[in-house]
């Protein structure tokens, strides 16, 4: 049954209402939007309202609108206030569109009074007698204190395993990244770390990094005024929607083309072709993770044919030769570009082989992105790329073979260029040196999984259902932490010195502790001993920037629901509660190292932590320049408002990678099939290709949407998309339950008929509560832990009938029909 | 086949919009002298109104509608089979508000594969399966009218399950 509101009227926000500015905290993008809370006793009429527009009437295509997802009754200072969050006209980023994830922002919020997101945690829960039972702050953290600085005080810091986030949005930004990193990274020391969605700590564009480009180089504007758009494994009507639709179908009708790589058609695909015309789009369906041998035979032609940027690369590229070597921690040399040509050059026919494609749409693909116009101006590109090669086959070497084609075409720095990660979250990076990781990082699921660690801080990540290898390091997580917990049980009714001695006796058996810091009861929070509350944005006052490094303050405008707090004041609390416990311990010296974080407030951590780096940036200055805010970095202020840079490298000095000579340098390195260890024997032995894929509808916020029934409603299971004829060989129907194993583990879904998936292909969602992805994905990563979600090869099995919720939903295809 | 024409239609009372405003002034005021007199009921009423009469109806050819006024466009289906919500001796006839309730573009009924599609921003809802969105931005599902069949085959829109776009009330 479709799932039905039932609603026919909304209130009206009055003429009053407060206004706050709000950057959508889920995905990338960044849109803004406006929040409008009023009184539980006002309201607006139809001609004096907060809209100011007359809602007696009916409002036009693109008129302002709230939907009944965009509002909510929530706290505010303690009272009950109505809520309104709507999508804002003004901000250059989205022009009043709204994707299908911010725009339930309002109903995802937690309300007492509608009854929204009851799954949220409210107050520290401590394992106490068979199961969690809520306790105070103070309680709480001088268990997580007492049990943390034993640990690390007898034995070493790196007995401290550390999962933190180290994006923006969310529950991330630049105050909770600096709360996080302060404690980890200053007052400790902490190796054995790793972020929130990969087995390590580093960054997922090494190679870019090392090139001098860094990966965030252009405005979305480029999108409207280039001639060709290039998307690499990526989706971006699905996972970057208004970048796609504000910026991107604007430069098709200005008549950009479109080249899609992706093995996969996805609902991209389809809408290009609707704006273009198939005329003026190329979908390159490479086989799985040719993506490399792709490039490498397009710069080939491209160098080949002359059409290089001659000029751009004398100028802005290194010239002699070899600049860095491979080695440990370098995946592939860097140098000039004839140097790397000597590794890269891969003929037509080879590429053709390779990626399964014909040659002559390789070379139309080279034509569109640099053959010179007749008058022989150069053509201007924008390349983007995300997770189809991030989390691909060869992470350092394929995105380096991208940023290559870009860098010999002269396509960075100018207008109507770009050559750039799409993203996930937003940005909010600003931490102290991490330099002590280590470069490659620990891979610390193998860790984990090896009996290493005995305290696992554990924050806003779940890697029960976003990590590869899941189903192994699921096992042995539960027997390590399940040993604590009897531990704790066991000591049922003692004293809080001879608790603590209990846990730590057993994490020298080989058990963990676990405390796990999330806005909700996760599903690696079933394997914590302390689980703290966590608010978001929203909750919080929270900075972060965009894909085109758009920084904006998004502002407070409800409370953190019960006694939850910002991740840099738990952090706060977490330093406090060390120091005072190291004290006692008669450890000062150490105690020392946890002074400085009297914050009262997340402007507190702002102030202490990135405005420190940036000075010129406050609060009072970001919330001035409201919804459109200023692209990073921040050059100064003048007349009352922040001066940013729209675009990177306009000056064709390339410093990413911190060399002296402000030059790019080329990644020098040729195909060599799968790199990762484990890969060719599993394609070699399954039936098919696992795809690992994101959908609208709640990529970025399938935590919160485990709660939302506009969403369970229409993918109540985890999809699979599947090929008719894979489904009926197999005997499975459309809603169906089948489960996908092999050596690595198992995981289900629900079948989806799609005619557009190729046979012996199927394409499942990740990172679902429902049926995790990584549970049959194998440990192999790369040679700086980069992991590949992406190419994983199964077996399938239908598990059971459709059930009742399956069967109820539409099946039809995804794709727009005219 | 595609019904565009009958869509055409549609648009030009959809965009009909300073005409409208009067009778929006109208009920406003009626709405006042009303308020006086008894106290407002909990939930919308709606008119009844007459879309068609089963006669007027074949398989999979829609009949453009207005609900409930005449700046709320919607279609009339007769799906040929008892689908979601449907009425009428075999259950299957429905209606749904063509405005996408994403941005409030014109949608257009694809018969092929029973779908209404938003050419705006390729939003695709199901006319099968209750106005399920398939695939798009949003919120909601298609508003789907409340229809009643009378003995004489008359069919009444008396009802509507969701907020249709551009309206802080379905009734304005």
């Amino acid at each position: 049954m479709a799932y039905k509101r039932q609603i026919d009227r909304l209130p009206i926000p009055p003429s009053d209402a407060t206004v706050h500015n709000v950057t959508c905290h889920y995905c990338i993008v960044g849109c803004g939007y406006k929040a409008y809370t009023w009184p539980r006793n006002k309201q607006g009429t139809t001609t004096d309202n907060a809209l100011g527009i007359d809602l007696g009437e009916q409002q036009p295509a693109d008129g302002t609108w709230i939907a009944p997802s965009m509002y909510n009754m929530v706290q505010q200072n303690g009272q009950d206030v109505h809520l309104a969050v709507v999508p804002d006209q003004d901000c250059v980023v989205n022009s009043g569109l709204a994707s299908i994830r911010g725009a339930r922002m309002a109903e995802n919020r937690p309300s007492r009074v509608t009854g929204t997101q009851q799954q949220r945690l409210s107050d520290p829960l401590v394992w106490r007698n068979g199961v969690w039972q809520p306790t105070t702050w103070n309680d709480s953290l001088d268990l997580v204190a007492r049990v943390t600085a034993r640990i690390v005080a007898e034995g070493s810091e790196d007995d401290l395993v550390v999962s933190m986030f180290d994006h923006g949005g969310s529950a991330g930004g630049y105050e909770n990244t600096w709360g996080t990193g302060k404690l980890y990274f200053d007052s400790m020391k902490v190796k054995n770390c790793r972020i929130h969605n990969r087995p390590a700590y580093m960054s997922e564009v090494h190679s870019s990094r090392d090139m001098g480009v860094d990966e965030l180089n252009y405005s979305y504007s480029d999108f409207e005024i280039t001639d060709t758009i290039v998307m690499v494994g990526a989706n971006p009507l699905e996972t970057q929607s208004n970048v796609f639709l504000n910026h991107m179908v604007p430069g098709m009708r200005n008549g950009a083309k479109f080249i899609m790589i992706d093995p996969r058609r996805s609902v991209t695909v389809n809408a290009c072709e609707e704006v273009a015309g198939p005329e003026n789009v190329l979908h390159l369906a490479i086989n799985p993770g040719s993506d490399m041998a792709l490039f490498n035979t397009l710069l080939t032609y491209v160098v080949d044919q002359g059409w290089t940027d001659d000029d751009f690369i004398a100028a802005s590229t290194f010239q002699a030769g070899e600049a860095v070597g491979e080695g440990s921690g370098q995946p592939a040399s860097l140098g000039s570009l004839d140097f790397a040509m000597q590794d890269i050059r891969t003929s037509l026919a080879e590429g053709a082989e390779i990626c399964g494609v014909a040659e002559a749409d390789i070379v139309k693909a080279a034509e569109w992105i640099a053959k010179p116009n007749a008058d022989g101006s150069r053509r201007k590109c924008v390349t983007g790329y995300e997770k189809g090669i991030i989390w691909g086959n060869d992470n350092y070497r394929t995105v380096g073979a991208v940023v290559n084609l870009s860098l010999a075409t002269g396509n960075i720095g100018r207008e109507g260029t770009g050559c750039c990660r799409m993203g996930g979250h937003q940005e909010g990076y600003y931490r102290p040196g991490d330099g002590h990781v280590g470069r490659p990082a620990t891979y610390v699921d193998q860790l984990l999984i090896g009996g290493g660690g005995k305290v696992h801080h554990v924050w806003a990540t779940d890697h029960y259902k976003t990590t590869l290898n899941a189903a192994q390091f699921k096992r042995v997580y539960k027997r390590r932490s399940d040993m604590v917990k009897d531990a704790i049980d066991a000591a049922a009714g003692g004293t809080r010195e001879q608790l603590v001695d209990a846990i730590v006796a057993a994490v020298n058996a080989g058990g963990l502790f676990v405390v796990d810091v999330d806005i909700i009861h996760s599903q690696i929070g079933q394997a914590a001993h302390v689980i703290l509350p966590a608010c978001e944005a929203s909750e919080m006052n929270l900075t972060s920037m965009n894909g085109e490094r758009r920084l904006r303050l998004s502002e407070r405008y409800m409370d953190p629901f019960g006694n939850s707090k910002p991740d840099c004041l738990i952090a706060a609390g977490v330093a406090q509660h060390m120091e005072a416990v190291l004290r006692e311990m008669g450890e000062d010296a150490y105690a020392d190292q946890f002074s400085g974080y009297d914050w009262q407030s997340e402007e507190d951590a702002f102030m202490d932590g990135y405005h420190q780096g940036n000075p010129d940036v406050t609060y009072d200055r970001l919330r001035a320049m409201g919804n459109n805010g200023v692209q990073e970095p921040v050059r100064g202020y003048e007349n009352g408002a922040l001066v940013g840079t729209p675009r990177l490298y306009t000056d064709g000095v390339f410093i990413r990678h911190g060399r002296d000579d402000g030059k790019a340098l080329f990644l020098s390195a040729g195909w060599r099939g799968w790199q990762a260890p484990g890969k060719a024997q599993e394609e070699a032995s399954h039936e098919f290709w696992i795809n690992n894929v994101r959908a609208n509808i709640f990529w970025q916020n399938q935590f919160l949407d485990q709660d939302n029934d506009f969403v369970q409603d229409r993918f109540p299971y985890p999809f699979i998309e599947m090929n008719a004829d894979d489904m009926a060989r197999l005997g499975v129907s459309a809603g169906d339950l089948v489960e996908i194993s092999n050596g690595n583990g198992a995981t289900q879904g629900m079948a989806y008929p799609t005619d557009t998936a190729k046979p012996g292909h199927v394409a499942m969602v990740f990172g679902s509560p429902a049926g995790s992805q990584g549970n049959v994905v194998n440990p192999g990563v790369n040679e700086l832990i980069l992991p590949n979600y992406k190419h994983t090869w199964g077996n399938i099995r239908k598990l059971a009938d459709a059930p009742p919720q399956a069967r109820a939903i539409s099946f039809k295809s995804k794709e727009f029909t005219a | 086949m595609k019904c565009n024409k009958l869509v055409d239609v549609g648009r030009r009372q959809f965009l009909r919009g300073g005409a409208v405003a009067g009778v929006g002034a109208a009920a406003t005021l009626m709405t006042g002298v009303q308020a006086k007199a008894a106290t407002p009921g909990a939930q919308i009423d709606y008119d009844s109104t007459k879309l068609a009469n089963l006669a007027d109806l074949t398989v999979n050819e829609p009949v453009d509608i207005a609900f409930p006024d005449a700046d709320s466009p919607g279609i009339l289906l007769k799906m040929g089979e008892a689908v979601e919500g449907g009425v009428g001796p075999d259950a299957d006839i429905v209606a749904y508000s063509v405005l996408c309730p994403h941005r409030g573009w014109y949608m257009n009924y694809n018969s092929e594969d029973r779908t209404l599609n938003c050419p705006g921003h390729f939003s695709r809802f199901d006319a099968e399966a209750g106005g399920q969105q398939v695939w798009g931005h949003a919120t909601q599902n298609l508003p789907q009218f409340t229809l009643r069949v009378d003995d004489d085959g008359d069919i009444y829109a008396e009802g509507v399950s969701d907020l249709i776009f551009g309206r802080p009330s379905n009734v304005l």
